[in-house]
């Protein structure tokens, strides 16, 4: 058991925290929240598998790609919020359709 | 005193309970406004980590997006949705406890099995680490991390660029940006704005500069930029009319524009795709990373704002 197994573990627990959110959440902004959790611990999951030689310098590849995705998550992020806001205005609502809600 | 060797693993344990906790509680929170608090606080927890793993890259862009930028995109979305949304009743927020119940247990089967795949994986992996430095003499820069995001990875970090900007033409499409009162920003954030903009815009200048050997580079330095230009906006300051127009489109396409030129151009010499001659890598690599800088920040400046101006 060491430090770097631990975060692992505990990215693959922001992963199923993450999922179970965007499942059960109807409002999108915490939709949007779940999926900013789970992208964390992806990235976790990734720098962690890449640690996983002890003593020797992190591997600089998955280390660049992290920092691409959290570019990239922000990004999307923003986009999202965007498209909510858009969909509030034009039908007041924060959530999706379900099967049987009425406009 | 062989307790105390087991001090770092203690902490890092304490570590990774709060991020769980903090996870759990942000997405369950019934007041959205506490959610998203507790999301930039994992955030913060989360740059720890990052240090912990002896990725300080990763812990300056997640404190500086994961934590800053993204916090500040999230609050002002729910300000724009206050006062109607923000304590509607929870139980019609969330899906029935029929439904919640399966998927919890799914989920926890689900995780189980990715954590066990997780621990059975754990034998050392050399990884690319050695590739890496085999070749770094050639990069151009000395230091690993720059040289994968703008030499050996350098279409991912082309790429990366353009969604940035897909993201903001996305906003851009959504919306106009919203219409600035005349009324005079509190004094104290006004005060404050001045003193740390330019110290932000000198800690991006030399993030850029020390990227080449050490922690640091485009994506840092582009996010502190990207922080200052949302400061500035809460403290009321916007761009003159005429810069809002063909100079800010500029600005906003110069790091895009400027990786995919020379990564063309260098084809006339002889050599592929975005792959620099020789020796002449490190000045190719500090004029993009220069033009990326002021692209991710301004692209970031507009993504708060959000909308087309």
């Amino acid at each position: 058991m060491n430090s770097v197994l631990v975060f692992a573990l505990a990215g693959v627990g922001l992963i199923g925290l993450g999922l179970y959110g965007l499942l059960v959440q109807r409002h999108l902004l915490r939709k949007v929240l779940a999926f900013n959790v789970i992208s964390s611990g992806i990235f976790l999951l990734l720098a962690g598998l890449a640690r996983r030689a002890p003593g020797a310098e992190p591997d600089p590849v998955p280390q660049a790609m992290v920092l691409t995705g959290i570019v990239v998550a922000v990004a999307a992020t923003a986009l999202a919020l965007a498209m909510m806001l858009a969909l509030r205005s034009a039908t007041g609502r924060t959530r999706l359709k379900d099967h049987g809600d009425e406009d | 005193m062989a307790w105390l060797s087991l001090l770092p693993l203690a902490i890092d344990l304490v570590l990774a309970l709060t991020l769980l906790w903090l996870a759990w509680r942000a997405l369950t929170s019934p007041d959205l406004f506490r959610a998203v608090v507790l999301f930039i606080a994992l955030g913060l927890v989360l740059g720890l980590v990052w240090v912990r793993l002896d990725a300080v890259d990763i812990a300056l862009a997640e404190i500086a997006l994961g934590a800053g930028v993204t916090g500040a995109l999230l609050l002002a979305a729910l300000a724009k949705l206050q006062p109607a949304e923000s304590q509607t009743d929870e139980v019609a927020m969330m899906a029935p406890i029929a439904l919640r119940l399966p998927i919890a247990l799914l989920l926890i089967a689900l995780l189980t099995g990715l954590g066990l795949v997780v621990w059975q994986l754990w034998v050392p992996a050399p990884g690319l680490s050695n590739l890496v430095d085999a070749r770094l003499d050639e990069a151009g820069v000395a230091y690993p991390v720059t040289a994968v995001l703008l030499n050996f990875r350098g279409y991912d970090t082309l790429l990366e660029l353009a969604v940035l900007l897909l993201a903001l033409i996305g906003v851009w499409s959504l919306s106009t940006a919203p219409h600035l009162g005349d009324e005079e920003p509190e004094p104290a954030l006004a005060a404050l704005s001045r003193l740390l903009a330019p110290l932000m815009i000198l800690v991006a200048a030399y993030l850029v500069w020390v990227g080449a050997y050490a922690p640091g580079g485009a994506f840092q330095a582009g996010s502190v930029l990207g922080a200052a230009g949302v400061l500035l906006r809460l403290s009321g300051w916007r761009l003159s009319l005429s810069a809002t127009g063909w100079p800010l489109r500029l600005v906003l396409v110069l790091g895009v524009a400027v990786f995919a030129f020379i990564g063309l151009a260098v084809i006339g010499f002889g050599q592929p795709l975005l792959g620099y001659p020789q020796g002449w890598a490190k000045p190719a690599i500090l004029t993009i990373e220069l033009a990326a800088t002021l692209s991710i920040g301004a692209i970031l400046a507009a993504l708060f704002i959000g909308g087309r101006p």
